[in-house]
């Protein structure tokens, strides 16, 4: 995570981390949540549903804050985040 | 490399938390794709659960339209009235239980055209209500006519060659009448469009809040504006954000600057403490205030 300056308790920082939920029958492809994700952790995929819309897909699952941005703009309440805890992690390089 | 991730969920939310407000055997919704009017709803949701209100003690109320829509997919006491007079229902319905919240939540057409006389005078007397007035512009459900707010040069389905009539900046209508708070925010604000609604809920008295959100399928496309996501672009970029603005400074112009902000929060006795002024006035202790206490809540 970037900061415009270094938080004085970085050290006891946590950064919240979210798991996505995605009712894809529910979406109408508006692109609202890819849009203005901050992190850029979705993509409106190739897959159809059953309305033709294609639903967006979790491409940076570790980058996901719990911001709940994308759930509050959906339109459609086709997709909210649930937050977790990252006990241990080490990420992938 | 291979990752060891040991996760822990904070929250079981096997539900959408918009279940907890929504009727959920009405949705998925009629609202098209990329409309903001479902944004907004969430605003509303996202208040009454911070507020930890009581839903049993809320109401709300639409007339016709779209966004009329709303009050019949909401888990409230829910009530959708008849075109434009959303207003005078809520008002009784406030004067008969003033122990409940009373929202109205309807378009800019439903609230400022046919209704326009009902928002002007439950302003004028500060009726304790809170009324969200999602604006796009026109008249949506009907196929996109020109409504009392198209902005001067904008197309619709009976303006093709642009409107040419001056239209409301209802900040300024609201405010006029009597509103003690008054706020714009566009639907992708959403975060600070839900606080605007915490504090129109709270607030003693007629609270108005306007939300400009897109309309694609008829605004957007009759106007070659892109899809209801180019629309909240648009807001992004335009959006100048003026708290305590004067009303008659925002108005908005054919894909002008949009000024948001809070433009009016000030106290005025609400019509219930007039009434119970009144008449305490002339019949001293032989008048029981009505509303409770003196017209307090
Ligand atoms: C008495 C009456 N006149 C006209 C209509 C037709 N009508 C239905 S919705 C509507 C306009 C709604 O516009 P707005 O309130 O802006 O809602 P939107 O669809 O844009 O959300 C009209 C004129 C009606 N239903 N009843
Ligand atoms: S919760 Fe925030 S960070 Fe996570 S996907 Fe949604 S918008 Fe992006
Ligand atoms: S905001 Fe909702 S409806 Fe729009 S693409 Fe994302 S999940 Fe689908
Ligand atoms: S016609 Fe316009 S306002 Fe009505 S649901 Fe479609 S996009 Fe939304
Ligand atoms: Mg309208």
């Amino acid at each position: 995570m970037k900061f415009w300056r270094t938080p004085l308790d970085i050290d006891k920082l946590k950064v919240p981390r979210g798991e996505l939920h995605i009712i894809k029958e529910r979406c109408k492809g508006c692109g609202f949540c890819v849009e203005y994700c901050p992190k850029g952790v979705l993509e409106l995929s190739d897959e159809f549903n059953s309305k033709g819309y294609h639903p967006p897909v979790v491409v940076k699952p570790d980058e996901c804050v719990n911001c709940d941005l994308c759930e509050m703009l959906c339109p459609d309440y086709a997709i909210y985040c649930v937050r977790v805890e990252a006990e241990e992690k080490e990420v992938i390089n | 490399m291979t990752t060891k991730v040991t996760e822990k969920r904070m929250q079981e939310r096997e539900e959408h938390p918009m279940e907890r407000l929504l009727r959920m055997d009405r949705i998925p919704h009629i609202w098209c794709p990329t409309c903001g009017i479902g944004t907004t709803v969430t605003a509303l949701a996202v208040a009454l659960k911070q507020l930890q209100l009581d839903l049993n003690n809320v109401a709300i109320v639409s007339g016709i339209g779209c966004t009329g829509r709303v009050a019949g997919y909401t888990k409230l006491d829910s009530f959708h009235t008849t075109h434009g007079r959303a207003i005078p229902f809520a008002l009784g319905l406030h004067i008969a239980r003033p122990d409940l919240k009373v929202i109205v939540f309807s378009g800019d057409g439903d609230l400022v055209s046919i209704g326009g006389n009902h928002l002007i005078h439950t302003a004028r007397r500060n009726v304790d209500i809170t009324v969200i007035c999602v604006n796009n512009f026109i008249y949506a459900m009907t196929g996109g006519q020109v409504a009392p707010t198209t902005p001067i040069t904008a197309r619709s389905a009976t303006s093709p060659y642009g409107n040419y009539e001056h239209p409301f900046n209802i900040p300024l209508l609201a405010a006029s009448s009597g509103a003690v708070y008054v706020a714009r925010w566009t639907a992708l604000h959403v975060r600070r469009l839900t606080v605007a609604i915490k504090e129109a809920l709270t607030k003693r008295g007629f609270s108005f809040v306007e939300v400009i959100a897109p309309c694609s399928t008829l605004y957007a496309r009759l106007n070659k504006l892109g899809s209801g996501l180019d629309l909240m672009k648009f807001y992004h970029d335009n959006s100048v954000i003026r708290h305590g603005a004067d009303p008659k400074e925002v108005n908005i112009d054919y894909q002008s600057k949009i000024a948001v902000g809070k433009f009016v929060d000030i106290e005025k006795p609400t019509y219930l403490d007039c009434l119970n002024n009144a008449y305490k006035k002339k019949f001293g202790d032989k008048y029981k205030p009505y509303g409770g206490g003196n017209g307090d809540k």
